[in-house]
């Protein structure tokens, strides 16, 4: 658990450092220390209730560490830069939450139209014509106009994508993609984000625990334990798989099967 | 899991028979279901406990003609008080389906810390606790209202971000649709305070100054506090509950990864809307609380409308008048603070948005009374 030299490089889009998560006295996760590398699909996976959710609230600079620190490249701390640094910093950032998160007052083209036009000088037609591609992108063309309780759960999930797509960001973050999709459509959503990533160049971080999609898009993760409180494994999903001797990783990569070193 | 459904209505029974030198064997019969009232474990318990030299239970249950929960709990607590004295349990007769629930049921220990007391704490810890919750509360609410100026500020400035579509609705909703029950409530504090008023002034034949007492109490008093009240349950709870709806579904946080402040883009809309129709609800409360006067004057005092008119127009300043409005401006900021501040600290779970929006109300008509009693002392102290 070593950081790397790189981290202040052009390879490391996020890197933390020994980063504590707390609310109040209640410590979630301790001692967090990994790289997100540009263009990784960067998974971060364990148990129900260790935290993923939590850590990605702090990579978004939604909550403010106990401890330690967030760098986006490598070098500018989310919580030491000040305010209008950190709005610029988060402006490069997009986020698909767990229930897509869409404002419920808004269409869906006006959800995405919305931070379109504080952000850029385009007028409101050409934010809403943007809005109908970020839609079409995600195979919603033709829901412009619908509010977000009149489509489907999955179709929710892809509106929440175009709309963290909204402003071209550098690094997409999805908190729970598959969770209440069937198969089929949480296979979509995978290809979908293998997708973006090779078109847009973008760096994705994904909280999950769905192996289907971890093994499939993963290029490299961190694994949170509950028990310890810290992360005890890290590295290319596939790799841990093959090599990983520990055997909580071990069993929450198979299943519970065969993970056991008997 | 009916064995045998044409007898159901066998009721069950047990019996506890010796074999060999150190065995009891439990024979269960009839029918175990919750429904049925099988008997309970404790004289099964009671009886392992007298028999100091047993040192195995097996079971019969070949004429159990059905079973469901019920049988399972009973088997649970005879076999937990046979563990506790040392007696070793053979399940081999009961039937397959039992046996499997019962392996699942004891496969995973209780976790050690994990069962809640139910005990109370003392007395003194509660208060404790409650204070320093009070104290957060305290702060969190201090805190609030210095964002919501800040916000104030930008606002001001121009550099508030929310939609103007947004605090068009706001004020359509807390403006022309409250028309209605501030209309019935207004009316009817009028004919009150007439009623009251007329019952005290007859004694000394000055009915006709029902009509100052009336005029005054409405436009001082009474139009902009029941105003306020009402917004208070109408728009303060609807608040916290939309606000809190969105911080359940996470609408808030995409708001702050966007850059979008929620408080100039949910809370400044809705101040504004109520800073804005309070006064004008207010003047139109104070006419109708007027007019609820005049019908009890006309119809029960017998005064003429002209002289009830006259009356009100001569004992009305239009100080009265302003003291209302300000206060109603004052009224609305409260209750959109107090709506929006329970909405924003609302939990993540559909009862918190309820909480949220009781808590709501109950908070806007405390601050609303005190912030009355205030304004009363301050305007004493003026002379207005």
């Amino acid at each position: 658990m070593m950081t790397t030299p790189q981290s202040t490089g052009n390879g490391a889009a996020i890197t933390i450092r020994k980063l504590d998560m707390a609310y109040g006295d209640f410590v979630i996760q301790k001692n967090l220390d990994f790289t997100i590398r540009r263009g990784d699909i960067f998974i971060i996976m364990g148990g129900s209730g260790c935290g993923k959710s939590t850590l990605l609230r702090h990579l978004v600079g939604l909550k403010e560490p106990a401890r330690g620190q967030v760098l986006y490249g490598g070098t500018d701390s989310l919580w030491e830069v000040g305010e209008d640094e950190r709005q610029a910093i988060l402006r490069g950032v997009g986020v698909l939450y767990q229930k897509g998160a869409l404002w419920s007052s808004l269409t869906l083209a006006e959800n995405i139209a919305m931070p379109i036009e504080a952000y850029t000088d385009l007028s409101a037609q050409d934010a809403r014509e943007l809005a109908s591609l970020k839609l079409s992108l995600v195979g919603l063309n033709g829901f412009e106009d619908y509010y977000p309780s009149e489509i489907s759960g999955g179709m929710q999930k892809r509106a929440g994508l175009a709309r963290a797509m909204a402003l071209d960001p550098d690094i997409l973050f999805f908190d729970e993609p598959s969770a209440g999709l069937d198969p089929i459509s949480s296979k979509l959503l995978d290809d979908l984000i293998l997708q973006l990533r090779d078109s847009l160049g973008a760096t994705v971080v994904v909280v999950t625990h769905e192996l289907a999609s971890i093994f499939a898009i993963g290029t490299n993760s961190v694994f949170l334990d509950p028990d310890t409180k810290t992360m005890i494994a890290e590295g290319d999903p596939k790799k841990l798989l093959a090599e990983s001797k520990d055997p909580k990783v071990r069993d929450f990569l198979t299943r519970g099967t065969g993970g056991k070193p008997q | 899991m009916s064995a045998n459904p044409a007898r159901v209505t066998d009721s069950a029974a047990l019996a506890l028979q010796r074999v060999g030198q150190d065995g009891v064997v439990l024979k269960l019969t009839g029918n175990w279901c919750v429904g049925a009232h099988p008997p309970a474990p404790a004289a099964v318990e009671s009886k392992l406990r007298e028999l100091r030299d047993v040192r195995q239970l097996r079971y019969d249950a070949s004429a159990v003609t059905d079973w469901d929960s019920a049988l399972l709990s009973f088997l649970l607590r005879v076999g937990a008080s046979a563990g506790a004295a040392k007696v070793a349990v053979d399940v081999s007769g009961l039937p397959s389906g039992v046996q499997q629930l019962l392996k699942l049921a004891t496969a995973v220990p209780e976790r050690k810390g994990a069962r809640r007391s139910a005990q109370v704490p003392p007395w003194l810890e509660r208060v404790g606790k409650d204070a320093q919750a009070f104290w957060r509360g305290s702060q969190d609410m201090i805190a609030f209202i210095g964002e919501a100026a800040l916000s104030f500020g930008r606002l001001v400035r121009g550099q508030a971000r929310f939609r103007r579509a947004d605090l068009m609705i706001l004020i359509q909703d807390c403006g022309a649709q409250a028309l209605g029950i501030v209309s019935l409530i207004s009316v009817l504090v009028g004919l009150i305070l007439a009623f009251v008023g007329s019952v005290q002034l007859r004694q000394f034949g000055a009915q006709i100054f029902v009509a100052n007492l009336v005029g005054i109490a409405t436009a001082r008093e009474m139009g902009a506090l029941m105003t306020a009240i009402i917004m208070a349950g109408r728009t303060g709870a609807a608040f916290a509950a939309q606000l809190g709806t969105m911080e359940v579904n996470e609408e808030t946080d995409a708001l702050k990864t966007f850059g979008f402040s929620p408080i100039d883009f949910l809370v400044m809309p809705r101040m504004l809307a109520l800073i804005i129709m309070m006064p004008v609800l207010c003047l139109y409360a104070d006419l109708l609380g007027i007019i609820g006067g005049g019908i009890v004057g006309v119809t029960i005092l017998d005064i003429s409308l002209v002289q009830y008119v006259n009356q009100t127009i001569g004992a009305l300043s239009i100080t009265d008048f302003a003291v209302g409005l300000v206060k109603s401006a004052v009224f609305g900021v409260l209750i959109a603070l107090a709506g929006c501040l329970r909405g924003m600290q609302c939990g993540r779970s559909a009862s918190a948005v309820g909480a949220a929006a009781t808590s709501a109300v109950v908070t806007a008509i405390v601050m609303l009374v005190v912030m009355d009693g205030l304004f009363s002392v301050l305007l004493d102290i003026l002379k207005i």
